[in-house]
């Protein structure tokens, strides 16, 4: 039967090419980037010195006004970043265009609802920024009660619709997500070449088959922690309400049950790019292949049953908190594997500083640090005085934004000649590197300092003696917007090109199936399937 | 790389139901938001106004959305796209939905259990640490719960002879019996509206409310999305009825009935734990 390939609009919105579902994520996440970006760009220029003064001035507001609105501000950064960029850039983006190529697949198990994982998005996104123009608290609008949503505050502290939208994009993403993992893993467990074994299959699906699972079994529980929520908020049930002899902790069980898996959902296909990366520019096979993919099934795992780690002030016994403190531990243990490994490759290897390998670099080095502090964080003792302060949030962004994003950086370098054809402007995509680099260490890294010294996350004001570090985080902030405006410039000279790339840019190194078709590939690849010896 | 298509996979043609479900799953929720909150107002204009409009019309081109997607899923199975491989990655599809289904029950039974192992005296949020670890019993004072060997073993009953109706209907196709197929269909559909009944007959014969009490949030919302499952496994069922009455299904390929066997399965399984742990023990 023929195969219809409708033109234009219908291309994209009817698509059930995994390529083109790709490249659809890819923007989404560029434009919910931008969006997330500002937002915490409104959040530095605020904590640039102490007192109140850009909020107001950019909103007309007054006082109260304002600081609920750093809290929505603080609140949507961390909702979009986590589900509408990172998490569509990597799983959604990347997963798509590339596990099939891989694998040897013409394309995902199931194309169609493919399609409507991704086209649950905008709508998700759009309940999401709707939620910030509704009535939250009396008098105000927008959910400002953290990306967490912890109860009481997400429910009778917010009474209006706000946290209704917001609850319910969680939900619409949470479905799409869910949608998407179920065909991940029918994609590599059914899909995989002649001859492709699991134990031969690159590291990067294996680590998009790992954050699968992870999200079929994390999300459900998710919804149905939210689900509480909006029966508390709108029907009278007393799940988080003591009055009626409901448990608020419950909620922070629920949500990190499932928010801990989150964030190795959210750095696992990051670990599976940089794998390729160090691979191919140190031109020898990845060091320990095994080691690798089962470190990551470890980290999968053990990601289950450390979640109170994120609870260590909310009262647990303390037999509690010392399982929690030593399971989370060990999960340094396989990461230590990862990180040892990465540099195992390079070790003797013929190094070729492109700019998708100082990405890789780059990642090794401050995710490593980020996951220091974390081991850091494991311990109640600790925690306990650094609960909530800014060097949690240091901590988390050490492993998200120049974790995670970096994996991000590093991916769309290393695959935007396949994608595309064409050739980034290697020089320009050097300076961008390093104005990124140096400009999300001048963020984060004073941050550190600032949490260590007492000051707490998720306000609009400090006292004087926390002006420094935070003023030089805000200038790092500035330094980093140079840094997205060339990747923006670089991506927009990148795609005005022309196509002049061949199957392999990187020649020896390169060895996996995406590499010995053509750049861009052909609408639907593998129309015979590729033979693994 | 070009030339024809030498593998067995399913390379699905274009579609328009992903958008419109998406579509229609938008107008859907923001219609139940501006439902639940009727004074609200969304961009100055108040809920009660659209809130329920909204929330039935997307409602609606969402159900349409449904049937017209799994229509052309029938189809396509029908015309033979539906390869041994592609049959095997329907049902990684399905166990894998399937279980992300019980992940959600955990949600559900993990707030029962909280609850009940753990049970507080109703407190206000100010006194809650000085009331914690104080006696309290499960189910709280005052809550009269159903005597689980009265409707709710009859509607174990019902459903595990359901269980056994459709593994009926399933071998009568295996082998070729087509009046087998329909009579344990029929019987496993009326089996699953008698379960849906009886539910909601001891519901409006509950002598304790949804809201007010963690005991009714649990029951009710446990139990109540059970019932839900209940009641999309019995559309499940009913429409494979309806196509073995087409000609539909065949020895060697009825993935559709063996899907929603399975299905039937998995909410029988869900009721077996929500009658000993919620009715038997929590009662």
């Amino acid at each position: 039967m023929a195969h219809a390939n409708p033109t234009g609009w219908k291309r994209w919105l009817f698509s059930t090419n995994h390529k083109d579902i790709g490249v659809m994520y890819i923007w989404f996440a560029f434009f919910a980037g931008m969006i997330g970006f500002a937002m915490s760009g409104l959040i530095r220029m605020e904590l640039m010195e102490p007192g109140i003064q850009i909020i107001p001035s950019v909103f007309g507001m007054d006082d109260a006004q304002a600081r609920h609105m750093f809290n929505v501000l603080t609140t949507g950064h961390g909702l979009i970043m986590v589900f509408f960029m990172v998490m569509p850039a990597l799983i959604g983006g990347f997963g798509n265009y590339f596990v099939p190529l891989m694998i040897g697949a013409p394309d995902m198990a199931f194309p169609r609802m493919n399609n409507i994982s991704f086209w649950m998005m905008p709508p998700a996104f759009i309940l999401l920024l709707l939620s910030t123009f509704v009535e939250g608290p009396s008098g105000m609008n927008g959910f400002g009660g953290g990306w967490t949503a912890y109860a009481p505050l997400s429910t009778v502290g917010h009474p209006g619709p706000s946290m209704d939208l917001a609850i319910f994009s969680l939900h619409v993403a949470g479905a799409s997500s869910i949608m998407g993992a179920i065909n991940y893993i029918t994609t590599i467990f059914n899909m995989r070449a002649p001859g492709m074994t699991i134990h031969k299959m690159p590291l990067f699906a294996w680590s998009i088959l790992i954050t699968a699972f992870l999200l079929v079994l994390s999300l459900p529980v998710l919804a149905g922690a939210i689900t509480m929520l909006l029966t508390d908020r709108n029907f009278g049930t007393t799940f988080f309400d003591p009055a009626g002899g409901g448990d608020p902790i419950l909620f922070q069980h629920l949500f990190w049950f499932f928010g801990h898996p989150e964030v190795y959902i959210m750095i696992l296909p990051a670990f599976g790019i940089i794998s390729h990366i160090v691979s191919t520019f140190s031109k020898k096979p990845i060091f320990g292949y095994l080691g690798m993919a089962y470190a990551m099934t470890a980290i999968g795992f053990i990601g289950f049953v450390v979640w109170a780690h994120h609870m260590y002030t909310v009262g647990l016994d303390v037999d509690t908190k010392a399982y929690f403190t030593a399971a989370t531990m060990v999960i340094a243990v396989p990461t230590g594997v990862k990180i040892f490994s990465w540099i195992a490759t390079m070790w003797g290897g013929s190094i070729r500083y492109t700019v998708p390998m100082m990405y890789a670099i780059a990642f090794i080095l401050l995710f490593t640090m980020g996951g220091v502090t974390g081991v850091v964080l494991s311990n109640p003792g600790a925690d306990v005085a650094l609960h909530d302060t800014y060097y949690v949030v240091a901590h988390f962004h050490y492993v998200l934004s120049l974790g995670a994003v970096f994996g991000i950086f590093a991916g769309l370098y290393y695959w935007i000649g396949k994608m595309t054809g064409k050739e980034y402007p290697n020089m320009l995509a050097k300076l961008q590197f390093w104005v990124t680099f140096i400009g999300v260490n001048m963020i984060f890294f004073p941050q550190h300092f600032l949490g260590l010294q007492g000051m707490p996350r998720r306000y609009v004001d400090y006292p004087e003696q926390f002006a420094y570090w935070n003023w030089v985080s805000s200038w790092g902030y500035l330094v980093t917007l140079v840094g997205v405006i060339l990747f923006i410039a670089v991506m927009g000279i990148t795609l005005a090109r022309k196509k002049t790339l061949g199957d392999n840019q990187w020649g020896e190194g390169a060895n996996t199936l995406e590499w010995t078709i053509s750049s861009p590939p052909p609408f639907h690849q593998f129309n015979e399937l590729p033979q693994i010896k | 790389m070009s030339g024809e298509v030498q593998h067995d996979y399913h390379l699905v043609n274009p579609s328009p139901w992903p958008a419109i479900g998406s579509l229609a799953i938008f107008v859907t929720l923001v219609g139940a938001v501006f439902t639940m909150k009727p004074d609200a107002l969304l961009f100055g204009i108040e809920g009660s106004s659209w809130g329920s409009w909204g929330f039935g019309l997307g409602f609606a081109l969402l159900i349409y959305t449904v049937f017209a997607w799994w229509k052309d899923v029938v189809k396509e199975a029908e015309t033979g796209d539906h390869t041994p491989v592609v049959g095997i990655g329907l049902r990684y599809g399905m166990i894998l939905f399937i279980a992300s289904e019980v992940m959600f029950f955990v949600a559900w039974f993990w707030a029962f259990f909280n609850a009940s192992l753990y049970p507080i005296v109703p407190t206000s949020g100010a006194t809650f640490w000085e009331v914690i670890g104080n006696d309290a019993v499960w189910p709280p004072v005052g809550i009269e719960t159903f005597d689980p060997w009265h409707l709710p073993f009859i509607n174990t009953l019902i459903l595990l002879l359901s269980g056994t109706t459709v593994t009926w209907a399933h071998h009568a196709i295996l082998h070729g019996d087509r009046d087998g197929l329909k009579k344990g269909l029929w019987l496993t559909v009326l089996l699953g509206a008698a379960f849906t009944m009886v539910q909601g007959y001891e519901y409006n014969h509950a002598a304790f409310g949804f809201s007010g009490s963690i005991y009714g949030a649990t029951f009710f919302m446990a139990t109540g999305f059970h019932g839900f499952h209940v009641l999309v496994g019995t559309i499940f069922l009913a429409v494979c009825l309806g196509r073995s009455y087409k000609g539909h299904f065949s020895p060697e390929r009825h993935f559709g009935l063996e899907a929603a066997a399975w299905y039937w399965h998995f909410v029988d399984v869900v009721w077996l734990f929500l009658f000993v742990a919620v009715y038997i023990w929590g009662g």
